[in-house]
Parts: C-alpha cells; sequence; structure tokens
C-alpha cells in the first residue's frame, strides 16, 4: 500500500498570538508553527498501517516555520519519504491547499487501487476540515472524515473504518481504495522517538522540495478582518449559605425559563 | 566513589566490560542491598540486584521488556549504600534505562510530553519560551537579563524551569534574588535564552534530548563572560557538574545554599527577624546523597534566628526521595495504575510526625511534591513547604 499523508503547519497557541498590522494575519514576528495535532494522528495511523500491511509512507506538507522538524520527526517516526512543497505560498487557505495537493499528485503519483491519501480531520484554523473534501473532490475519490479507527481487508483490497457523528453516534463503513480520509484519532497515540533519532534522522536523510508556483489557484476564500473574540458578558458568583445559593439558583433557573 | 566522568562518556552496555565499571561491575557480591535500599524495589521485575545478574548472564534484553528501570527514580539510595562501590545510578541503571525507553512499547503519555515539551520549549512544562523571565518584573530588587545587558558579570545564576514557572518555584526565585542583592553580589540570569538543563533527560534517560539541550545551553554560556555558576536546582547542578563537564563546560556549579554560606558572616546581621518555627529538613538526593551536602543546608538554617531544627526518621544518607527524580516527576499517574504508594505521601508522614512546622528543601521538584502530598494527609494547613531561601529571605524582613 501506498499512503500518501497531507500535513499542516498551524501556530502553536503556547505563544500569545497577536494580530498584524493589516487587521487580516497574525503577526508573524510572535508566531512559533507546529504539526497539527490531528495530522500528528493521520501520520500515526499511516505508520501503524504501513506496520500491519507494508507498504510505503509519504508526508507531504506546504512550506512554513518549523517545517523539516516536523517532517523530520515523520521520518524518525518510520515515514519513508517527506516532501516540502516550496512557492509564493501566503495566504491561502484550504480550497487553494486541495488544489496544490491534487496538482502535486497527479504530477508526481500514480492514484491507483493500493493508493490511500489521508490527513487529519481538522486543523485549529480549519474546524470544518474542509481540505480533504476539496481535494477528494479534485481527484474524483470518496471521502470521509472524522474517522477513528481503519483496518485493511486484504481478501477484498478496501477498508472498515469507523466515522465518528455529532450526538455520540458512530458509523462503520466499508471504503473502496483509493481513497482520502480524514484522521480523528489514530489506533494508538502518537509514539514517542527519542531525540537521539530525530537527530541522527536530521544528518542521514533528506527533505525532497518541489516548487508549485501559485499562479492559477482559484482561491474561493478571503479573510476580511481577524481579531480578538470579544467579552459579551461575566460570570456572576453567587455567595451565601448552601440554601441560599440553591434557593437563588432556583430563582435564576425559573426567570431563564430551564425549570 | 567520584565517577571517571570522561571514561563513561561513551560506554554502551555492549562496551561497559571494556571500562573500569565494567571490573566493578564483575565485582557484585549479589548482596542485594541496593534492591533493599530502592524505595521502589518491591515493585521492581528487575531491581538492581538482578539487572546485574541478568548483564553478567547476558540476558539485559530481558529487563528491556519490563518497565523496572521506568521505576528507578535516580536516588543514588542503591549507589551510595553498595559494598562494591558500583556506580549503579550514575552509569548503569542509566544505560538501562534509556533502552527502556526506546523500547518500550508507549512510554507514558505524562513523560512523553515533558520530553517532548523540552525539546520543542525547552521547559518540561510546555510554557513558552518566551515567558521564562517573567518572573523578574514581580521581583522587588533588579535582576539583570545578559540578553538587555551583556557586560561581564561575577555570578551567573542559572534559574532552571520549575523555579521560572511554578508559581511556587517563583517564589524562591525572588527570595534568592533578594538574598544576592542584600550581600551585594553582582549576578545576572540568561532570561528567556535559557533553556532546561537537560537533568532529567539524561536520568530519564534521554540521551538525544539532553545532548540537544546541552549544545543550546553551551551556546548560550559561550556568549557571555562570568566568573561562576550558581543554581537552586540540585538537577541542574549535577547536570553541569557530571554532564556538561563531557561537553568542556569549564566551571564548576555550585548550589544557592552553598555560595550564601560562603557569606555567613555578612548574611547573619541582616537576618534580624526572628522566625519562631520547629524546621525539619528533607534531604534531596542529588544534594545529599549524590552531592554529600548534608551539613550546609542545616548550618545555613542554624543562622536564621528562631528556628528549631528537629530531624525526620530517615534523614541525610538515608533520606527518603520525595519521588521526582529520573523522570518521576512526570509519572505519578503511571505509578498509580502500577498501584505504587506515591513516595511523597511516604516522607511527609515523617515530616508530620517530627511536629514540625516546617517543611525545609532545597530542590525545586520538592515544593509541588510535598504541597500535594500534604493535602492528600490532610496536614496542608498545618505544615508549610518552604525552600530555605526562602526562610532566609523570610528572615531578611524587618
Amino acid at each position: 500500500m501506498n499512503f500518501i499523508v497531507f500535513l499542516k503547519m498551524v501556530p502553536d497557541v503556547i505563544e500569545e498570538l497577536k494580530i498584524a498590522g493589516d487587521g487580516k494575519s497574525l503577526d508573524s514576528d510572535w508566531l512559533r508553527m507546529k504539526l497539527n495535532e490531528c495530522d500528528e494522528h493521520a501520520v500515526e495511523e499511516a505508520i501503524i498501517l504501513k506496520e500491519k500491511t507494508g507498504g510505503k509512507v509519504t508526508v507531504i506538507a506546504l512550506d512554513a516555520m518549523e517545517l523539516d522538524d516536523a517532517l523530520f520527526s515523520a521520518l524518525a517516526k518510520g515515514a519513508d519519504k517527506a516532501v516540502k512543497i516550496t512557492g509564493n505560498l501566503q495566504n491561502i487557505h484550504s480550497p487553494a491547499v486541495a488544489e496544490i495537493y491534487a496538482k502535486y499528485l497527479k504530477d508526481n503519483c500514480l492514484i491507483d487501487n493500493k493508493t490511500l491519501i489521508l490527513s487529519g480531520s481538522q486543523a485549529i484554523d480549519d474546524i470544518e476540515g474542509e481540505m480533504i473534501y476539496f481535494l477528494a473532490e479534485l481527484l474524483n475519490l470518496p471521502v470521509y472524515g472524522v474517522v477513528t479507527s481503519v483496518s485493511y481487508n486484504s481478501d477484498k483490497n478496501d477498508l472498515t473504518i469507523m466515522k465518528e457523528f455529532s450526538g455520540g453516534i458512530r458509523g462503520e463503513f466499508e471504503v473502496e481504495i483509493p481513497s482520502v480520509l480524514g484522521i480523528q484519532a489514530a489506533e494508538n497515540p502518537p509514539r514517542y522517538i527519542p531525540i537521539a533519532k530525530i537527530r541522527a534522522i536530521m544528518k542521514t536523510s533528506t527533505i525532497e522540495e518541489i516548487e508549485i508556483p501559485e499562479d492559477g489557484l482559484t482561491e474561493k476564500i478571503a479573510i476580511d478582518k481577524l481579531f480578538e473574540s470579544e467579552v459579551s458578558g461575566r460570570a456572576e458568583m453567587l455567595e451565601g449559605s448552601p440554601e441560599e445559593i440553591s434557593a437563588k439558583l432556583i430563582e435564576i433557573f425559573t426567570v431563564k425559563g430551564i425549570i | 566513589m567520584a565517577t571517571d566522568i570522561e571514561g563513561i562518556k561513551s560506554v554502551t552496555l555492549e562496551t561497559i566490560y571494556d571500562t573500569p565499571e565494567g571490573k566493578l561491575i564483575q565485582s557484585c557480591i549479589q548482596c542485594g542491598t541496593c534492591a533493599g535500599a530502592c524505595p521502589h524495589g518491591e515493585y521492581m521485575d528487575y531491581p538492581p540486584r538482578r539487572i546485574i545478574k541478568m548483564l553478567q548472564h547476558g540476558l539485559i534484553e530481558k529487563v528491556f521488556e519490563t518497565d523496572s528501570m521506568l521505576k528507578c527514580v535516580n536516588c543514588y539510595a542503591c549507589m551510595v549504600k553498595c559494598p562494591r562501590e558500583i556506580h549503579l545510578t550514575e552509569v548503569i541503571l542509566q544505560l538501562v534505562k534509556e533502552q527502556t525507553i526506546i523500547r518500550l512499547p508507549a512510554v507514558p503519555p505524562e513523560l512523553q510530553k515533558a520530553l517532548e515539551n523540552n525539546y520543542r520549549y525547552g521547559n518540561p512544562m510546555g510554557e513558552s519560551g518566551r515567558k521564562r523571565a517573567n518572573w523578574v518584573t514581580t521581583s522587588s530588587v533588579p535582576v539583570r537579563i545578559l540578553s538587555q545587558n551583556p557586560e561581564p558579570v561575577d555570578v551567573l545564576w542559572f534559574v532552571e524551569s520549575y523555579p521560572s514557572y511554578h508559581p511556587r518555584g517563583q517564589d524562591t526565585c525572588r527570595a534568592l534574588a533578594k538574598i544576592l542583592n542584600a550581600l551585594e553580589i553582582d549576578f545576572a540570569i540568561l532570561g528567556n535564552e535559557e533553556k532546561s538543563a537537560g537533568e532529567c533527560g539524561m536520568l530519564s534517560y534521554e540521551s538525544g534530548l539532553a545532548e540537544a539541550l546541552v549544545d543550546y545551553n553551551m551556546s548560550v554560556f559561550a556568549k557571555y563572560k562570568f566568573n561562576k555558576m550558581i543554581t537552586t536546582d540540585p538537577h541542574a547542578l549535577d547536570a553541569f557538574n557530571y554532564r556538561y563537564k563531557l561537553y568542556d563546560f569549564g566551571y564548576e556549579a555550585q548550589h544557592a545554599i552553598l555560595f550564601i554560606m560562603q557569606y555567613h558572616d555578612r548574611l547573619k546581621p541582616l537576618l534580624k527577624k526572628t522566625l519562631g518555627y520547629s524546621v525539619t529538613y528533607h534531604d534531596s538526593c542529588c544534594l545529599g546523597r549524590h552531592n554529600k551536602f548534608y551539613d550546609e543546608p542545616r548550618q545555613l538554617l542554624q543562622l536564621i534566628p528562631g528556628i528549631k531544627l528537629v530531624e525526620m526518621v530517615h534523614n541525610r544518607l538515608n533520606s527518603i526521595c520525595c519521588g521526582g527524580g529520573g523522570g518521576g516527576m512526570w509519572l505519578d499517574t503511571y505509578f498509580k495504575s502500577q498501584n505504587m504508594e506515591r513516595l511523597s505521601d511516604i516522607r511527609v508522614k515523617e515530616a508530620i510526625e517530627t511536629g514540625a512546622d516546617i517543611l525545609a528543601v532545597a530542590c525545586p521538584y520538592e515544593i509541588p511534591r510535598f504541597e500535594d502530598a500534604l493535602k492528600v494527609a490532610g496536614y496542608d494547613k498545618k505544615i508549610a513547604v518552604k525552600d530555605i531561601v526562602e526562610l532566609v529571605s523570610e528572615s531578611m524582613e524587618d
């Protein structure tokens, strides 16, 4: 099997985020980037599947700050190839990202019945997890998001997957190959890789760089304004004895029509 | 029992018998003192004695299949009791520990996060490196940060992660800044340029992480001129004096308590306030057993007017580890899942039995560990945990 995993770097919210002067982007002086958490699970799931069924894992991402660390870490975990797509890639969003990935796949990869495409099911700057759906549309492949388990059936060369829905409902699907999966959680949490191994990989492995020009992308999203959450109201602290507090609570609930 | 540190730099379990350390290991008489001294020995499939036996028989791989070495808290209890003076904690257990971490099917999540955080952010708690020196703004005295004022300085104070970020650790920082200022010491810190010294990386054991942090911190030290280095963290002290020296670190780091004690004539008149506390002192593993600084912390406590020192049943060489060393700081949940009693819970019971008002410590891990344990025991209102420098600082108030 050929596992292709698309990764994305997102702002690290450990650092304080500041809005840049244009009011539409984050101030890059304050920004540190890290691998999107769901994408870490996508890498882990791809490597688990590779360990079970054999094959090759390729990780691909658009260039970003600190991307090399994330790609080397994926190689140390067991990925076979890492690709960095460069170009003028500022301020592009899920539809255009999907177009770039589709273009890369058409030029560089054979998508056959031994190819599975994975990515994280969402990101802090793509909560709806749109990218995989745009990509699947362009590739004309089936797509499943919020996937929490994947198993390969070698007799039928297909997959049994578990997909989560809202309200605590899960659905089991039989999925043909090739297809696109948005991974919510891997079978196991992302594994620990001794730093010595990552440092060794950095010295011995290379990241393939491919330039894809931005022109011709049909960007469908533009950010008008970025702003901090506005405070709408504050919590009210109830004081008094437990009896007084419960009386006040009952009053509040009655007024609000809750009871 | 000093270790030949140059000699152990490249030792692996395969090459250990080609070293003097290997001869020591061959001399093991299997007396079992190490296993008995180990605070977690009863929970290990392979306590130190059995590890040596497995190594002698070429069966060490079997040890890696267990979590025995994950339970080692690097407390040096086995090493100081060994009649053959085998460097258990310093050499062999670390080598076994590293292989355990590498081969474990899954590293316990809290430990994994702490190690990854140390690599990415330079501190185990995963705080922003840009906030490391934020505590300075709350200091009552000026604290020079070298990146802002790179003039040569006499004393470089390596603050370390827990003192930098943990609210109670920051109390220790403010106290030490006040003491150094009162003693008119020319001191400075690295500020946001500092990253974790990496001792827990090494002893967890994760040599790649340790090397990454050593390389980084050494490159920062090279930018500045200073004569001495001090720290309040005995783990950082060990990192510098035992490991950084393998990477040409040219200083002998000093624990803040020993540094302050050099100025005891100048300090004594500054300690005007009588505290009137009964205090019991907990010997930390690194400062006590490993570096044998048993007397200096007690002498500093006794400089403070009105302090009555009482001892716990286990003290000095026999002190019981707080459970935070060797990665234990991030294994509480794992230990609990193995039905192991927390060492900090055991230790505070001894402190409670002394009837002391204060449990005095000299290691930044111990404040959160013992404060938590006292809450569990229901004694957090009756005994306060204080770093010794906090008590010194309190006595300097009018």
